[in-house]
C-alpha cells in the first residue's frame, strides 16, 4: 500500500521527532564529550585544554568505579527480579474472579503515582527509621529487636522503595498480558488434567514472554537512572553508589566537571551496551 | 495665585507618589535559602521587611540543604544569575570569594553596625579585608546533657569535660530496655554531617587532615585514636541506626528524651530548651565541648551568612535585604514577635550584653565560650596548610569529605573495622589530592 | 468470566488479594492518616492509626509557608504542556511507522529509546549553560521542552504499538474516497486511536509530574513545580513527620484522583505493543 507519496509524507512526518531528538542527543553529548577531554574545575577557576584521556582514565581506574558498576548492576537485577516475579504473581491473582476487582486494582495501582522523592522520604522517615519507624514498631512489637535498614541493609532498603513504585506497572502491563489469553485454550487444558502448574508453564509463561521482556526493557531504562531514590535516603553512601550517582557525585559534589563530564561518557557507552542487547530481544519481539 | 499655585504643587506631588506606586516594587530580589527553622522564621517576616522597603519585592527558595548547596553552587560556578541573595556557610565564603564571585558588603549603612559582628565568625567571613558574606546566624558546638539522667547516674556533668568522662557518663546513662542511649553523635556521610563532627573532635586528638606539605594524615595514631574512641563509644552507648543520624535526626532523639548526651550545634540549645517542642525542655544543662588536655576543644565553627552572586542584577536592593536580615534591628524583631530565646543567635557582641536575652537563653553564655574557643587559622594542635575548624577551606573538600564521610560511616554500620576504614580513606585522599596537583 | 467458581475459592482468593492490595497501599495511606496528626502523635509508641485528635494544621502550616497553588500550577503547566507538545510530534511519527513500514523503522524506534539511556546527571552542565545563554532558565518553557523531549521515545513507542492494530484497509478505504493524509490522521485513525493516545497523555503526564531531577535543577522561581515544593519540606531542623506528610499528600493528591479516576483508560492502553 505504499506508494512512493506516501513515502516521502512519511518521512516528513516522522522529521520533526527524529530531528529533535537528534539534537537532544547530539549537542549535549557533544559538549559533555568537549568537557571530558579538559581539566574543568570552576571551584578551581580551571577551563584548560588538554587533558587527553587523563579524565577517563582516572575515572575508571578508581576503585569507585567498579563498585559503582557492580552496585548498579545488582540494585537494577533486584528490582527487576522482584517487580517481574511480583508482578506475575500479582496479575495471576488479579485475574481471577475477586470481591471489589476494581477497588483491589486501584489500591494496587496507586504507588505508580507516587513522586520518587516522596516515596523515598516516607519510606525513609516513616518506616525504616529504626526507632520511629513503622517497621521498627512492628519488629518490637513481635520482641524482635529493629532492624537498622538504610545502614545495614542500605541496597536491599533502595531496592523494596524502587519495587514497591514499580510493582504496579509491571503488574498491569503483565495483567493485559494475561487477560488477552485464550480461555478456551486454558480450559481445554484444565479438561486435560493439566494442574495449575503445567498449565502455567506450559501456556500462561509463554504467552507472558513478550510483556515480560517489555517490563525488562522499559524498566532498565528507567532504572538506570534512579538518582532521587538514593539521593534522599542514603545520598550514595554504605555501597548503594551507583554508575549515575557516581558522575552525580563528581560533577556536583566535587564540582569536577572534567572528570565527571568523562564518567558521563562512559554511564553513557554501557549503559548503551545493556541496551543493545536488551533490544535485540525486544526487537525480535517486535516483528512477531 | 496662592491657592492656586498650593493645589498644583498638591497635585504633582500626588502624582509623584502615584507614579512611585505604581514604581513600587520595581525590584524583585531572590533570596535562596536552607529549611533551617531560623530561616523559616525570616521568611515569615517578609511583610516587615516589605513594609519599611516598599520598592524591593522578595521571591523565597526554601530549600532543603543539600539540594540548595547543589543549585547554588551550580549557578554560581555558571554565573547563571538565578539569586540575589544566597544562603552559604563558612565553607564556602573564602572559596567563592577569591574566585570574585561575591559582591563585597561594603557601605552596608550605619544601622548594620558591622563592628559588632563576632570577630571568631565576622574573621571566616572576611576576603581580602572585605566582608564577602553576612552572618545570619553562628553556631559552634557543644555538649547538651539531661541534668536528670546525669543525677540518677550519680554523675555531676564538669563545664569542661574530658573524652573520658564522656564515655563513662555515656556507659552509665545508658539504658536500652527504656530507649535511652547514652550519647548521641552524628554518623550520617557527609562532609557537613558527621565530617563536621569527626573533624571537629579529631583536633582534640592531635590529629590533623594534611600535614603543612599536603600529605594527608589518616595514617596517623592521632587519627586512629579518634576512629576508635567514636566507635567503641557509640557501640557501647549510642542509639541504633546511627550512621544515619544527622542533626535532624539527633535532635529529635533528643528532643523525645531518648539521648543523655548530644554533642552538637550549639543552635540546638533554643530547640531542645523549648517546652513546645521538646519533651525534656527543664533538664537540659550544656557544657563545652570535650577535650583530651592536648590543649584543643573539639568544637567547630559555622555561620549560615547572607551574601551577593556578581551575577545579580539587584546587588543594591541585596544589599539592603541583608543589611536588614542580618541587622541588630532583626534581632529586636524576632524577639519582639518570638521572644528573645528564638532570636539567630551567635552573630553580634550586643546580643550576648543584652541582659534580655541572657535571661531568656540560659545557653547564651556556653554559645558564647564555645564560639571563641574555636580558631580556625589553627584549628588543631600541630600546624596546618589549611583554614577551618570542621572542614579544610579547598574546594576538592565537599567531595572529598562526603566520600570519607561515607567510609566512616561505613565503619559505625559495621561494614568495615577502623584499620579499614582508615586505610580506605588515606588511599582515596591521596589519590584525590595528587590528581588535584597538590 | 463465564466459568463458575466455587464461592468457597472465590472467598479465598478476594482476601488474599485484599490483604495484598491494603498492603501495597499502605505507605500511601499511613502518609495521609499522619498528615492529619500532631508531630506527637506521629511519632507516638505505640503507633496512632485511628484514635488521634484529627487536625488540618499541618495543611495550615504548610499552606502559610509556600504557595502551594503556585507550584501546583507550575506542575500542571509542565506536565499538561509537555504532554501536549508531545503529542503533536509524536502522533504524526507514529503514523508513518505504524502505516509506512520502511526498512530502517524498526531500527529508528529502538534508537529513539536508547536516547533515554543518556544520563541526565552527565549532561546538567551543558544542557544548563545552553538554557543560561538562551535566557530560558527558570521559565516553564524550557522544562516543557526538555521533559517533552526525555518521555517523546515512550510516546511514540506507545503510539506505534497502538496504531499498528488498526487495521491498514480502514485506511485504504479512507484513501479511496479522496481523504488527504492530514484529514485521514484527523478523522480516520485519531478516533479510532482514541484509547491508546488517552493511556499515552495518562502515562506521560505521570512520567512529567513525577520528574524529579530537571525540574530540581532547572527552576528557581518562576517555574518551580510540586518537586521542588517537596525538596523545600525534607529533613529541615528536627524531624517534623506530620508537616512532611502533609506536604507530600498535597504533592501527590493530584495525580492521585487523576489517576485513579481515568485508571481504566490508562490500563487498557499500557501494554507497549505486549500484547498482540
Amino acid at each position: 500500500m505504499a506508494t512512493q507519496h506516501s513515502r516521502s509524507a512519511a518521512r516528513v512526518m516522522m522529521a520533526p521527532a527524529v530531528f529533535l531528538l537528534l539534537v537532544w542527543m547530539l549537542v549535549p553529548l557533544c559538549l559533555t564529550l568537549y568537557f571530558s577531554l579538559l581539566d574543568y574545575r570552576p571551584l578551581r577557576g580551571t577551563f584548560d585544554c588538554c587533558e587527553g584521556l587523563g579524565n577517563y582514565v582516572r575515572f575508571v581506574s578508581s576503585s569507585a568505579f567498579q563498585d559503582s558498576v557492580v552496585t548498579t548492576l545488582m540494585m537494577v537485577g533486584g528490582i527487576l527480579v522482584i517487580t517481574v516475579i511480583g508482578g506475575i504473581l500479582l496479575a495471576l491473582l488479579l485475574d481471577q474472579p475477586i470481591f471489589g476487582q476494581g477497588v483491589v486494582r486501584i489500591l494496587v495501582i496507586a504507588p505508580f503515582f507516587v513522586m520518587p522523592t516522596v516515596a523515598a522520604l516516607v519510606w525513609k522517615n516513616m518506616f525504616m527509621n529504626p526507632v520511629n519507624g513503622l517497621l521498627a514498631h512492628l519488629w518490637r512489637f513481635f520482641g524482635a529487636e529493629p532492624v537498622e535498614w538504610l545502614t545495614n541493609v542500605p541496597l536491599l532498603s533502595i531496592i523494596i522503595i524502587v519495587s514497591w513504585m514499580w510493582l504496579p506497572f509491571a503488574t498491569l502491563i503483565l495483567l493485559t498480558a494475561i487477560q488477552s489469553l485464550d480461555s478456551e485454550q486454558l480450559e481445554a487444558a484444565e479438561m486435560d488434567g493439566a494442574g495449575f502448574f503445567s498449565r502455567f508453564g506450559y501456556i500462561i509463561l509463554p504467552h507472558m514472554a513478550r510483556a515480560i521482556t517489555v517490563v525488562i526493557l522499559i524498566q532498565t531504562i528507567f532504572l538506570l537512572s534512579i538518582f532521587a531514590e538514593i539521593f534522599v535516603t542514603t545520598g550514595g553512601g554504605f555501597g548503594t553508589r551507583t554508575l549515575t550517582y557516581l558522575v552525580y557525585q563528581r560533577v556536583i559534589e566535587s564540582q569536577n566537571v572534567g572528570l565527571g563530564s568523562a564518567g558521563g561518557i562512559i554511564a553513557v557507552i554501557l549503559a548503551n551496551i545493556v541496551a543493545f542487547f536488551l533490544m535485540r530481544i525486544v526487537g525480535k519481539n517486535l516483528d512477531a | 495665585m496662592y491657592l492656586k499655585n498650593v493645589l498644583g504643587a498638591t497635585s504633582a506631588l500626588a502624582l509623584t507618589a502615584a507614579a512611585t506606586a505604581a514604581f513600587a516594587q520595581d525590584t524583585t530580589i531572590t533570596i535562596a535559602t536552607v529549611n533551617n527553622g531560623d530561616m523559616i522564621r525570616m521568611q515569615g517576616l517578609t511583610d516587615a521587611f516589605t513594609e519599611a522597603h516598599p520598592d524591593i519585592a522578595l521571591e523565597w527558595v526554601t530549600l532543603e540543604e543539600n539540594v540548595l548547596r547543589q543549585n547554588v553552587t551550580t549557578d554560581i560556578a555558571q554565573g547563571g544569575g538565578q539569586y540575589d541573595v544566597i544562603t552559604i556557610g563558612t565553607y564556602e565564603v573564602p572559596i567563592w570569594g577569591e574566585r570574585e564571585w561575591l559582591v563585597p558588603l561594603t557601605d552596608m549603612g550605619d544601622d548594620f553596625a558591622a563592628d559588632d559582628l563576632l570577630p571568631a565568625i565576622a574573621g571566616g567571613l572576611t576576603v581580602d579585608g572585605n566582608l564577602m558574606a553576612s552572618p545570619f546566624y553562628g553556631e559552634s558546638s557543644m555538649v547538651m546533657y539531661r541534668t536528670d539522667l546525669m543525677d540518677a547516674a550519680g554523675l555531676e556533668m564538669p563545664d569542661a569535660p574530658s573524652w573520658e568522662f564522656i564515655r563513662e557518663a555515656a556507659i552509665a546513662m545508658t539504658d536500652r530496655d527504656n530507649d535511652i542511649y547514652g550519647v548521641c553523635l552524628r554518623g550520617k556521610p557527609g562532609w557537613g554531617e558527621n565530617m563536621a563532627f569527626l573533624t571537629a573532635m579529631s583536633n582534640s586528638f592531635g590529629a590533623r587532615w594534611f600535614d603543612e606539605d599536603w600529605t594527608p594524615q589518616f595514617d596517623t595514631q592521632e587519627w586512629a585514636d579518634t576512629l576508635n574512641f567514636y566507635l567503641d563509644l557509640m557501640n557501647e552507648a549510642g542509639p541504633p541506626g546511627a550512621a544515619n543520624n544527622g542533626f535532624n535526626e539527633n535532635l529529635a532523639l533528643f528532643q523525645q528524651g531518648q539521648c543523655g548526651m548530644w554533642i552538637d550545634a550549639t543552635v540546638a540549645a533554643s530547640f531542645v530548651t523549648n517546652p513546645d517542642e521538646s519533651e525534656v525542655a527543664d533538664s537540659v544543662g550544656f557544657a563545652l565541648a570535650p577535650d583530651n588536655g592536648l590543649g584543643r576543644r573539639g568544637n567547630w565553627l559555622w555561620a549560615w551568612s547572607l551574601a551577593i552572586p556578581a551575577s545579580s542584577d539587584a546587588p543594591e536592593a541585596a544589599k539592603t535585604f541583608i543589611a536588614w536580615a542580618t541587622g541588630p534591628g532583626y534581632l529586636e524583631l524576632v524577639a519582639e514577635n518570638e521572644g528573645w530565646a528564638n532570636v539567630p543567635p551567635g552573630t553580634r557582641t550586643s546580643l550576648y550584653e543584652n541582659p534580655a536575652y541572657l535571661e531568656a537563653a540560659p545557653f547564651a553564655e556556653m554559645t558564647l565560650a564555645s564560639i571563641n574557643e574555636a580558631d580556625p587559622q589553627n584549628p588543631t594542635v600541630d600546624p596546618v596548610p589549611y583554614v577551618g575548624v570542621q572542614f579544610v577551606a579547598i574546594p576538592e573538600f565537599q567531595g572529598i569529605g562526603t566520600q570519607v564521610g561515607q567510609i566512616f560511616s561505613s565503619a559505625l554500620a559495621g561494614q568495615i573495622s577502623a584499620e579499614e576504614a582508615l586505610e580506605q580513606a588515606q588511599a582515596f585522599v591521596t589519590e584525590e589530592m595528587d590528581a588535584a596537583g597538590y | 468470566m463465564a466459568r463458575a467458581v466455587p464461592t468457597q475459592r472465590r472467598i479465598t482468593l478476594s482476601v488474599v488479594a485484599w490483604v495484598i492490595a491494603l498492603l501495597i497501599f499502605f505507605p500511601i495511606l499511613w502518609t495521609i492518616l499522619t498528615s492529619f496528626k500532631t508531630e506527637a502523635e506521629a511519632v507516638a509508641d505505640p503507633p496512632l492509626f485511628l484514635n488521634f485528635a484529627w487536625t488540618l494544621e499541618n495543611y495550615a502550616v504548610v499552606q502559610e509557608r509556600s504557595d502551594y497553588l503556585r507550584y501546583l500550577w507550575n506542575s500542571i503547566a509542565i506536565a499538561g504542556g509537555s504532554t501536549l507538545l508531545g503529542l503533536i510530534i509524536a502522533v504524526p511519527a507514529a503514523w508513518s511507522m505504524a502505516f509506512v513500514p520502511g526498512k530502517r523503522t524498526k531500527d529508528i524506534l529502538l534508537w529513539m529509546l536508547s536516547t533515554k539511556m543518556l544520563p541526565a546527571v552527565g549532561v546538567l552542565y551543558p544542557i544548563r549553560l545552553i538554557l543560561i545563554n538562551l535566557g530560558l532558565l527558570d521559565t516553564k518553557f524550557a522544562l516543557i521542552f526538555i521533559l517533552t523531549l526525555i518521555n517523546l521515545p515512550i510516546i511514540v513507542w506507545m503510539l506505534y504499538t497502538y496504531f499498528r492494530e488498526i487495521p491498514g484497509e480502514i485506511l485504504e478505504a479512507a484513501r479511496m474516497d479522496g481523504a488527504t493524509l492530514w484529514s485521514e490522521i484527523a478523522h480516520v485513525l485519531t478516533p479510532m486511536a482514541v484509547p491508546g493516545i488517552a493511556s499515552t497523555v495518562l502515562l506521560n503526564i505521570i512520567l512529567a509530574w513525577n520528574e524529579a531531577f530537571w525540574t530540581l535543577t532547572l527552576t528557581t522561581v518562576d517555574a518551580a513545580p510540586l518537586t521542588a515544593f517537596i525538596a523545600s519540606y525534607s529533613s529541615p531542623e528536627g524531624l517534623f513527620y506530620a508537616k512532611l506528610s502533609a506536604a507530600s499528600t498535597m504533592a501527590i493528591a493530584p495525580i492521585l484522583i487523576m489517576g485513579w479516576f481515568s485508571q481504566k483508560q490508562l490500563v487498557r492502553g499500557l501494554t507497549f505493543g505486549a500484547v498482540k
